[in-house]
C-alpha cells in the first residue's frame, strides 16, 4: 500500500438548509396554505450553511481528528462523508469501503437477544453474515456478555448495552471509518479499551476520521486535525497545532458567552438555551455562594425515559461534578412542549479555576443521543474574600474545597 | 493491489442499475430485518399465528353474513365463505406489504439519521414477515377447504405468480407513499382509505360476473383485479382471469414499479433532513 495514495478527496463541499420559515410544513394541508400564503411574496426561506467550501485530501492511512465548537460543522461533514445526507454543493470521492459509525447501537432492538442484535447491527453496518459469523466470538468477548447472549437486551444493563454496541462497531471492516464521538459512552476502563481498538485500527493503515469533544482522545489517535468553525475548515495541519488553534479560539469565545443558545433550525429533542447563574456578574462564581444552572428543553416528541444531565469540566476537560434529573417524576417524561430545567446548588464549592458546562439529553430506553453539548457556559470560580485567605490558593491544587472545622488542643 | 470500492458524493445521478447492485450488495441487511420482523411478530408464537390466520377469517365471516346471506351476491357456485377467504388471503397480503412499506421510513429515523444503505431496502424487506403470514392463512385456508370436502387442485402452481403480482403492486405502490410520507404525514392516514375503497372495488367480496357488462372494462381497469381471481382460481378452481386482464396487471405492476422508485430515488436524496 503506498502511503501516497489517497483515500479521502472532498472539494467544495457544502450543506445548507433552509430556516427563517417557522416550522416546516409536514402536512400537505400546511403546504398548501404555505403556498398560497407566500405566491405573492418573495421567498423569505434564509439558507442556513452547516457547512461551507469544504476541501481536503486525505492519503491512505492516516487518522484525522476533527474538532470544532457546537455547531461548527462536524457532524454535518461526517453525515456527508457517509452518505447519510446529500451535499448542497461540491462532491467527495472516497476510495475504499466505508465504514461510519455515528451512534452506536443504531437499530438495537429492544426485544431481540444479544446475539440477534449483533447479527442485526453488523447487517446495518454494512457487515456480510459470514464477517460477523467469523469475528461472532471476537466481538462477544470484547463486550464481555457471553453469559447473557441468548438474553433480550431490554435486561442488559446499560454499560453491558453499551459495550456490546461499541463490540460490533469496532469490529467493522472498514478501509475507511468515519466515527463520531462514540468514546463518549461507557465507564473510564470501557473508554480505554475503545481507545486501544481504535488505535489498533489506525495501526492497520485505515483511515480514519474522528470527531470528538476528547481533546485527549484527539491528540492520542490522530496525527492530524481539521478544526471546523462556523461551517468553514479554519485549520488544517498537525494535531498538536491544531489543539493550540482551538484552544485559542475557545478563550477567545469565553469572555462574551456565558449563555448558550441553540443554532438556527434545530429540530427533535434539543436544548433551546442554557446558562450558569454565578453569584458574581460576568461568569464569575465566588467559592461556597449560592450557584444555578438553568437550561430551556425542547421536547416535541414524547420520549418517556428522558434523562437529562450537565457535567461540570475543569480546564483539563476532567469532569468534576455531575448533576442528573432523576426519578419519574419530571414533567418532560410524561409531556411534551417546552421545560424549564433549572439545578441549584446551595452552596457550591468548586475550587478556583475556570469551567465549563457540558449537557446530554438521551433517551434511557433506545439509547439515542438527542443532545451532547459541550463546552457551554464558561464561567470561573474565584476564592478571594474568603477567611483562609492566608493560603496561597492556586488553581491545580485541588477541585473542591468543603467547609469544615477544626479543633487543635494540646495533649 | 485489490482495485478498491469508489464512492462518489454529490456527483452523478442514481442509475436504477446503479440502485439494483447496490441492494444486492446489501441482501444481508435485507435478510437480517426481515428476520428481525418475523421474530418479533412470532416470538410469542401461540398468539401471533392465530392472530394471521383469525384477521382474514373474521373479515370472511362478516362478509359471509353481510354479501352472501343478506345480499346473495355471485360467488361462482362456491360457499360464500371459501369464496371471501381465498380471495382475502391475497389481498391481505396486498395490503399489508403495502402499508407496512409505506411507514417503513418514518417508523426508522434512527437508522435513516444515522447509518447509510440504499433506503429501498427499508420499504423491500417487510415482504418476508408478511409473506410467511401468507404462507400460514393459505394453510390455514386448504386445511378449511378439506374439513369442507375439497381438496387443493393442481392449480395451486398459479399462486406464486398471483403473489408475485401483489408484491410488486403493493411495493411499487409502497416505494412512492414511503417516500412521499417523510414529507407529508397525511400519507399514513390517506393509505388506509384508498385501500379500503380498493377492497370494494376489487373482486373481493363479489365475483366479477356481478360487474354489469358495460362496465368491465373499467372496472378491469383495477390491476388488482387479475391476480385476484388468478389467486380464487389457483385455490378454488373459479373461473380464471383471462390472458388479456393478466397481462395487462404485470404491465401495470411493471410500470408501477418503475414510477414508484422513481419518485423513491427522487426524494431519497432529502430523507435524512426531513424525517
Amino acid at each position: 500500500m503506498r502511503s501516497d495514495e489517497i483515500a479521502i478527496r472532498a472539494e467544495g463541499l457544502g450543506k445548507a438548509y433552509t430556516i427563517g420559515r417557522g416550522p416546516r410544513a409536514t402536512t400537505l394541508a400546511e403546504r398548501l396554505v404555505k403556498a398560497a400564503r407566500h405566491s405573492f411574496t418573495p421567498d423569505t426561506g434564509e439558507r442556513f450553511w452547516a457547512l461551507r467550501d469544504a476541501s481536503f485530501e486525505i492519503p491512505v492511512g492516516q487518522a484525522v481528528g476533527i474538532i470544532g465548537r457546537n455547531g461548527a460543522g462536524k457532524s454535518t461533514l461526517l453525515k456527508l462523508l457517509s452518505r447519510i445526507t446529500a451535499p448542497s454543493t461540491g462532491w467527495a470521492e472516497l476510495h475504499g469501503r466505508v465504514g461510519s459509525l455515528i451512534e452506536v447501537g443504531t437499530g438495537f432492538h429492544p426485544e431481540l437477544t444479544g446475539r440477534e442484535n449483533v447479527y442485526l447491527n453488523g447487517a446495518i453496518l454494512g457487515m456480510r453474515r459470514r464477517e460477523v459469523t467469523q469475528r461472532f466470538d471476537e466481538i462477544v468477548a470484547f463486550a464481555g456478555i457471553e453469559r447473557f447472549l441468548d438474553t433480550p437486551v431490554k435486561r442488559f444493563s446499560s454499560g453491558m448495552y453499551t459495550r456490546l454496541a461499541f463490540a460490533v462497531a469496532a469490529h467493522l471492516d472498514a478501509e475507511i471509518l468515519v466515527v463520531d464521538e462514540v468514546l463518549a459512552v461507557g465507564d473510564q476502563e470501557f473508554q480505554r479499551r475503545c481507545l486501544g481498538k481504535m488505535g489498533e485500527v489506525a495501526n492497520a493503515g485505515r483511515t480514519i476520521l474522528f470527531v470528538s469533544h476528547s481533546l485527549h482522545a484527539i491528540s492520542t489517535l490522530t496525527s492530524r486535525t481539521l478544526v471546523l468553525e462556523g461551517g468553514r475548515i479554519a485549520f488544517d495541519g498537525t494535531t498538536s497545532a491544531g489543539l493550540a488553534f482551538y484552544r485559542a479560539l475557545q478563550a477567545d469565545g469565553a469572555d462574551s458567552v456565558h449563555a448558550y443558545r441553540a443554532p438556527a433550525g434545530r429540530t427533535g429533542v434539543h436544548v433551546a438555551e442554557g446558562r450558569v447563574v454565578t453569584s458574581i456578574a460576568d461568569g464569575m462564581h465566588r467559592h461556597g455562594e449560592p450557584f444555578a444552572l438553568s437550561f430551556t428543553l425542547d421536547v416535541p416528541e414524547p420520549v418517556s425515559q428522558l434523562c437529562f444531565s450537565v457535567h461540570i469540566h475543569d480546564e483539563t476537560d476532567r469532569a468534576v461534578n455531575h448533576f442528573w434529573i432523576y426519578g419519574d417524576g419530571p414533567a418532560f417524561r410524561s409531556a411534551t412542549g417546552r421545560f424549564e430545567v433549572r439545578i441549584d446548588v446551595p452552596t457550591y464549592r468548586l475550587a478556583m479555576g475556570r469551567y465549563t458546562v457540558a449537557v446530554w439529553v438521551t433517551d434511557r430506553a433506545t439509547h439515542q443521543i438527542f443532545e451532547h453539548l459541550t463546552n457551554l457556559c464558561p464561567f470561573e470560580v474565584t476564592m478571594d474574600g474568603l477567611a483562609r485567605a492566608d493560603y496561597d490558593w492556586s488553581p491545580d491544587h485541588m477541585v473542591y474545597a468543603e467547609d469544615y472545622t477544626f479543633r487543635v488542643t494540646r495533649i | 493491489m485489490i482495485s478498491r470500492v469508489v464512492v462518489r458524493i454529490g456527483t452523478g445521478s442514481r442509475t436504477p442499475f446503479r440502485t439494483a447492485r447496490e441492494i444486492w450488495h446489501y441482501r444481508d441487511l435485507f435478510w437480517a430485518l426481515g428476520a428481525r420482523d418475523l421474530r418479533l411478530r412470532y416470538r410469542q408464537t401461540f398468539l401471533g399465528v392465530a392472530w394471521v390466520v383469525l384477521q382474514p377469517l373474521v373479515a370472511a365471516g362478516i362478509f359471509a353474513f353481510v354479501f352472501g346471506r343478506i345480499a346473495r351476491v355471485s360467488t361462482d357456485g362456491q360457499p360464500y365463505l371459501l369464496f371471501s377467504l381465498a380471495a382475502l388471503t391475497g389481498w391481505n397480503y396486498f395490503a399489508n406489504v403495502l402499508t407496512r412499506a409505506s411507514t417503513s421510513l418514518i417508523q426508522n429515523p434512527q437508522l435513516v439519521t444515522r447509518v447509510y444503505f440504499p433506503r429501498l431496502i427499508l420499504p423491500i424487506a417487510v415482504v418476508p414477515a408478511v409473506l410467511v403470514d401468507l404462507i400460514v392463512t393459505t394453510i390455514a385456508f386448504v386445511g378449511i377447504a378439506l374439513a369442507q370436502g375439497r381438496a387443493p387442485s393442481g392449480n395451486l402452481f398459479a399462486l406464486p405468480l398471483a403473489v408475485l403480482l401483489f408484491t410488486v403492486l403493493a411495493l411499487g405502490a409502497g416505494f412512492a407513499a414511503a417516500a412521499l410520507a417523510v414529507r407529508y404525514r397525511d400519507v399514513q392516514y390517506l393509505l388506509p382509505v384508498a385501500i379500503q375503497m380498493a377492497l370494494y372495488a376489487s373482486p373481493v367480496a363479489y365475483s366479477a360476473f356481478a360487474v354489469p357488462a358495460e362496465w368491465l372494462a373499467v372496472y378491469y381497469a383495477n390491476p388488482l383485479a387479475a391476480p385476484i381471481e388468478l389467486m380464487r382460481w389457483s385455490l378454488l378452481g373459479t373461473p380464471a382471469p383471462t390472458f388479456n386482464h393478466l397481462a395487462y396487471s404485470v404491465a401495470a405492476a411493471l410500470t408501477l414499479w418503475l414510477t414508484g422508485s422513481w419518485i423513491f430515488r427522487r426524494i431519497e436524496r432529502s430523507f435524512a433532513d426531513e424525517i
